[in-house]
């Protein structure tokens, strides 16, 4: 007599381990099968190209009602079994019911639905089977969102979107598919969509979905709303397991099997989605087709053991090439290949340990990622080939890619030399003209002719229009690129880059989050060149810029309230008492920029003794800051009997126009009101010495490690003139100057005449100069301490946690 | 087998970034790097002490604040010419939940 087995669930899995069965034992086994959905099985991965309109349902389908009836399948579709009795060996559905054998348990997974308040309304579907798809296939026309950015809701967004929906997806993270990409692969995953027309949050929390009597719009904790006909939510997914927790069978996160796929019941086995592994689950179909073969050996009394395999996956979205395979899991000892080839839009990420390969992920290019999985799974030693591994099997020996890749794909109206306003198609109709040398160039089109710090640049340009004559590129800005900070300043412009990931995928950058050295200059170039869109990156600022306090050498921190021009009252020294007294500062020190300094201070009390020095009026001095750091004055002709001009007031006016602004070093300024310079001016970055006729500005003066003295810059009899002077020549530093150069520096290179020029004789661009500075400190010139004192933010600044205090059990 | 004890949510920490977590062996610096992975280390340099939780966090590399050693999240150790280690500590994450190794609770006891 046929023995009876009992199959719960008609998916990936089951289909299967079915077609085993009956291939090996056609006689053997009387099947019932249940499914929740109304249907047979079909091939869920495929349910991507359905929503897309590329295949159609009936393309899908695995197996037909001939199928079953070929094999006599008692098939029980639409009949979700609702409870197994194991001691009558029976499963129940809300309809029928049937005695087994054997009972093999495979439910899948169920879409992890966020608990939102709206989460439950008409309209709001997860991305799962048939019924989910089709709901999504009639947004054409209409809004939709979708919740998740991972392999799944993109799938789902770039289907909808190809049947005409707005799409908008929804995305926790820092950037797209973060499990598999980098910021930077993530960005040009973005991208790829944003060209489709999906908009993509990301940093985007859903508060709620709104809606009467269906869904209507999405709400974020950032307060956006974006309006939903249809919402589908692709958060992820966890096993099913519901009937079998019912039944007391062992559960963890999934139902526990061992390696012949045995639950804790030995007449009752599970595969697919809804089982744990030896602490694994699954969440492809390869291992769930290894699992099929498996139990069908089982079920013959046979002994097979369940081995996973690494599995390898792709996004099923036209034209978006992804590959990624490994579980890029934590280890000693690992390191990264990065490729990047901004030109044709391409990423190849390998995760490589003990030299052997352990994680791959490409974009853009997938068509090694099978060859990459080959020596993954076989664990070859790469170390021979380690060099060139990257570029694939036909590379093998082959030649390092192409440095100039950004520099070729710059468009003819894109800007190389800044000074002189020269683009690279002039560049390149000077070469086709004949000058082929760099001074014909430099004389017929002026590029590279002043500053000279786009002399790389407009030598990339002259090689590419030449062939590829080899030129010397100066040094990279770090171990992380090639290009200089001058290419990196002037590409972030002309290509019109606005985040560090796109800077770094764009140009090429060789490693995976760049490094100490370059990601703070990145972070300054961006915010001066988008100051209106760029949202500063905190993660990329040196501690104390960060943390808006020097740190000292035991951890503590230092802080220092603005004192504008050197300028205090008796109520707000009593407030710098009252705080050293309140948080024991170890040191009160007057430091050299006239003004207080509380060394010695806890990090989580910062906050707390902002708050303090703000309710009495102070702000931060960022004395800690690349950034307009104090105005040191005289007491000028207010008090002082050979003062000419009001030193101080000019001081407190020049302060109060620039405190809080960002600059490539350090700034300072001084201000003193007769020749006698008692406020020092003439060895600050800025100095101003007042006489009878007015005010004269110099500039480029220090007294660091390199005493400068300033040189003259301009005269003028109006302080409103000198203000708008300064305010120019600090924005024109801003634009120009290489990171970490303070403005002597910036000077040599670029020639104080040529400064002049821009901002004494050039009365228009003076003028646009002090606007973009205003532009920028509408942004800017705000009090951090103010933002970060906050009850949201306070608690950031004290420990994590204190497991001192908590006693072991 | 390790045992682990739950700090705090994975969200509590910046990206690219580190809080720090006083502990009975001392304080100890957790990271969140940009892929969402988590390690635990010693929060002291072994250079002269710079607390590595204020470091600039790269791939899994950590910049010490103090004087810009390189130290490897996933080892301890210090990169290029700078020899030294930090002491690594168990430490994962599951359901959006950090969970570390329980030693950190008793090793008043065991040491
Ligand atoms: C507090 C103060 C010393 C004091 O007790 O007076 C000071 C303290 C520091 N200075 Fe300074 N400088 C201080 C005035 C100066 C001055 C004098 C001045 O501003 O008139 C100079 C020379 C003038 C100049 O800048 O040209 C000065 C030239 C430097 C330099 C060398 C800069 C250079 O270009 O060569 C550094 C190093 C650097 O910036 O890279 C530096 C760096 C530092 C740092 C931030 C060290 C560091 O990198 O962590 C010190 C922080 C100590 C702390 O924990 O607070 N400090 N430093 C002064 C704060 C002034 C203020 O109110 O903001
Ligand atoms: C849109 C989409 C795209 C995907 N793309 C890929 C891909 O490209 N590559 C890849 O490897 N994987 C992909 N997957 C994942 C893959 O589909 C799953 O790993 C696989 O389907 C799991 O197989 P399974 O048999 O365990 O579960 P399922 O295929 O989900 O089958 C479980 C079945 O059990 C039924 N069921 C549940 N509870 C009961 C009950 N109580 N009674 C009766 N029936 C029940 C369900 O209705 C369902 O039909 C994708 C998944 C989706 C949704
Ligand atoms: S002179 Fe040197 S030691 Fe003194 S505060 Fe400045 S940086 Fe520190
Ligand atoms: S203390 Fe860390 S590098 Fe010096």
């Amino acid at each position: 007599m046929k023995k009876k087995l009992v199959v719960i669930g008609a998916g990936m899995a089951s289909g299967r381990l079915l077609e085993h069965l009956f291939d090996a034992a056609p006689d053997a086994w009387d099947v019932t099968l249940f499914n929740a959905e109304p249907r047979g099985n079909y091939n869920r991965l495929m349910l991507s190209p359905v929503l897309s309109g590329e295949k159609t349902y009936d393309q899908i389908v695995t197996h037909d009602a001939d199928w079953y009836a070929a094999h006599g399948v008692d098939c029980r579709f639409g009949e979700p079994v609702v409870r197994i009795d194991r001691d009558a060996r029976t499963v129940h559905s809300n309809h029928s019911s049937a005695e087994y054998d054997a009972l093999v348990i495979a439910t899948g997974s169920a879409p992890f639905i966020i608990p939102v308040p709206g989460k439950d309304l008409p309209g709001v579907v997860a991305y799962r089977d048939l019924e989910d798809t089709q709901a999504m296939m009639a947004t054409a026309g209409k809004d939709a969102v979708v919740i998740g950015g991972g392999l799944l809701g993109l799938e789902a967004a770039a289907g909808m979107a190809a049947q005409g929906a707005r799409v908008t997806v929804i995305h926790l993270m820092g950037h797209l598919m973060e499990r598999q990409l980098d910021p930077a692969a993530g960005y040009l995953l973005q991208k790829d969509l944003e060209s489709r027309g999906i908009t993509v949050h990301c940093k985007g929390a859903t508060k709620a979905i709104l809606g009467e009597d269906r869904a209507e719009a999405v709400l974020l904790e950032d307060g956006t709303v974006y309006p939903a006909d249809l919402v589908c939510m692709a958060v992820g997914i966890r096993p099913e397991t519901r009937i079998a927790v019912d039944a007391r069978l062992e559960v963890e996160r999934g139902i526990v099997v061992d390696d012949a796929l045995r639950t804790s019941d030995p007449h009752i086995f599970a595969l697919g989605e809804c089982v744990e592994h030896r602490g694994q689950l699954f969440g492809l179909v390869a291992p769930l087709y290894d699992q099929a073969k498996v139990l069908a050996r089982t079920l013959q009394d046979q002994s097979a053991e369940f081995r996973p395999v690494q599995t390898a996956t792709k996004l099923k979205v036209t034209g978006c090439d992804l590959f990624s395979a490994g579980d890029f899991a934590e280890g000693e000892g690992r390191e990264d290949i990065v490729f990047r080839d901004p030109g044709r839009g391409i990423y190849k990420r390998l995760v490589l340990q003990d030299d052997r390969i352990i994680g791959a992920v490409m974009y853009g290019d997938t068509a090694d990622g099978n060859w990459f999985y080959g020596l993954m799974k076989d664990g070859t030693d790469i170390a021979d080939m380690r060099d060139t591994l990257i570029f694939g099997p036909a590379f093998q020996g082959g030649a390092a890619p192409d440095p100039m890749a950004a520099v070729a794909a710059l468009p003819p109206e894109a800007e190389i030399c800044g000074c002189n306003g020269v683009c690279k198609g002039t560049i390149v109709q000077a070469v086709q003209n004949g000058a082929t040398a760099l001074d014909a160039v430099r004389s017929c089109t002026k590029a590279s002719g002043s500053c000279g710090t786009c002399t790389g640049l407009v030598e990339q340009v002259m090689a590419l229009t030449l062939g590829g004559a080899v030129v010397s590129a100066p040094a990279g800005m770090c171990k992380c690129t090639d290009h200089t900070h001058e290419d990196v300043r002037r590409l972030i412009r002309s290509m019109g880059l606005r985040s560090i990931p796109a800077v770094m995928q764009e140009l090429g950058w060789k490693t995976v989050g760049g490094c100490h050295s370059c990601r703070p200059a990145l972070n300054f170039y961006l915010l001066a060149e988008w100051p209106l869109e760029y949202q500063d990156d905190r993660q990329s600022r040196f501690v104390n810029e960060r943390n808006h306090a020097n740190i000292q050498k035991d951890g503590t921190y230092s802080v220092v309230p603005r004192m504008w021009g050197g300028v205090t009252t008796p109520a707000e020294l009593r407030a710098i008492a009252d705080a050293a007294e309140k948080y024991d500062v170890p040191m009160v020190k007057v430091t050299g920029g006239q003004r207080i300094d509380l060394l010695g201070v806890r990090k989580e009390d910062l906050p707390h003794m902002w708050a303090d020095l703000n309710a009495a009026g102070m702000v931060s001095g960022a004395a800690y800051s690349r950034g307009l750091r104090t105005v040191k004055t005289c007491v000028g002709k207010e008090f002082c009997r050979v003062g000419t001009q009001d030193s101080t007031g000019l001081g407190i006016r020049l302060e109060k126009l620039m405190w809080g602004s960002w600059t490539p070093h350090k700034l300072k300024l001084g201000v003193s009101g007769c020749p006698r310079n008692c406020a020092e001016a003439t060895c600050k970055d800025i100095g101003v010495v007042c006489v009878d006729s007015g005010y004269n500005i110099s500039i480029g003066g220090a007294a660091g490690m390199e005493v400068k003295e300033t040189e003259h810059l301009a005269s003028t009899p109006s302080e409103d003139e000198a203000i708008a002077i300064i305010l120019a020549v600090t924005q024109l530093y801003r634009e120009h100057a290489r990171y970490l150069d303070r403005i002597w520096k910036w000077m040599n290179k670029v020639g104080l005449d040529w400064i002049r020029a821009q901002v004494v004789d050039d009365l228009e661009n003076r003028q646009r100069l002090v606007e973009r500075f205003e532009l920028s400190q509408s942004v800017y010139r705000r009090d951090p301490w103010a933002h970060l004192s906050t009850p949201s933010e306070t608690p950031k600044w004290a420990p994590l946690a204190d497991l001192t205090l908590e006693a072991a059990e | 087998m390790t045992r682990f004890v739950d700090i705090a949510s994975l969200e509590d920490i910046p990206r690219q970034g580190a809080r720090m977590i006083r502990t009975a062996a001392g304080c100890i610096a957790v990271f969140r790097t940009a892929d969402d992975r988590v390690f635990a280390l010693d929060d002291r340099c072994p250079h002269k002490g710079g607390p590595l939780s204020e470091g600039i966090v790269h791939g899994h590399h950590v910049t010490c604040p103090l004087h810009n050693w390189v130290f490897d999240l996933n080892t301890g150790t210090a990169q290029g010419a700078d020899e030294g280690a930090v002491r690594t500590w168990p430490v994962r994450v599951q359901n959006g939940r950090i969970l570390i190794t329980a030693d950190l609770l008793n090793r008043n006891k065991a040491a």
